[in-house]
């Protein structure tokens, strides 16, 4: 799965884009950021505040508990400031 | 029938009455416009410029969504959406919603339902630089946009 990060999510991780092996434990988005949690201490950090992450799948706009299945890509990031 | 939304996410400027006169123009069924442009503020004379940061792709896919929500509420003859990306400096424009009507009504009450919306659901973000050049800061969403937003 495609993995995308913006504003200060993508700082803290320290890069814009990656693509994982989704395990098959993973079932909601939750499960998806503890799993990206486990990765290493950036992304640990990043994912700290978890309640202030917003995601989209395939762009669209999702909660933490939609499902992940068949999604292509996810994208992390901190609630939106445009305008 | 409702009409398709003009909708752009660019790195160039835009020109807020040429934008409007793209909507009246050559017909007579117009009786409104309203033109809402956000330009980047610098209150404090602190600020050197904004960095908006966008999700390409999905940041017109949102816009897209929402002018669509827009166009099937109000009776609109024309919605055109502008929102820049890139290095923005103080005194120069963000972001243009023009909004057209046979009423004046619907061509107010889309254009705000519209930068409602748009705040918080289009995939933008705002990082401060300085002119003293202490390190940039992310722009915090502000709780108001929310309300502002749960009001339709």
């Amino acid at each position: 799965m495609n993995i995308r990060y913006f504003a200060w999510v993508r700082e803290r991780v320290g890069i814009e884009e990656e693509t994982i092996e989704v395990p098959g434990h993973v079932e909601t988005v939750a499960d998806l950021i503890a799993h990206l949690k486990s990765i290493d201490e950036n992304h640990a950090s990043a994912f700290e505040e978890e309640d202030a992450i917003r995601v989209a799948l395939d762009q669209f706009h999702v909660e933490q508990d939609a499902l992940v299945a068949g999604a292509r890509e996810a994208a992390f990031f901190p609630p939106m400031t445009g305008g | 029938m409702t009409i398709t939304p003009r909708v752009r996410v660019q790195l160039e400027n835009f020109d807020a009455a040429e934008e409007s006169l793209r909507l009246s123009a050559g017909r007579l069924d117009v009786g409104a416009i309203v033109t809402f442009t956000g330009l980047c503020r610098d209150e404090a004379g602190t600020l050197s410029a904004l960095e908006l940061e966008h999700y390409p792709g999905m940041a017109e896919a949102e816009l897209n969504r929402i002018s669509t929500e827009a166009a099937e509420r109000w009776p609109l003859t024309g919605l055109t959406v502008i929102h820049r990306y890139g290095r923005i400096a103080p005194g120069e424009n963000i972001v243009l919603v023009v909004a057209a009507s046979s009423h004046r009504r619907a061509a107010f009450e889309a254009a705000d339902f519209l930068m409602d919306f748009l705040k918080t659901r289009a995939p933008f973000w705002k990082k401060e630089h300085f002119i003293s050049g202490k390190e940039g800061s992310w722009v915090d969403a502000k709780a108001g946009d929310d309300s502002d937003a749960a009001r339709w």
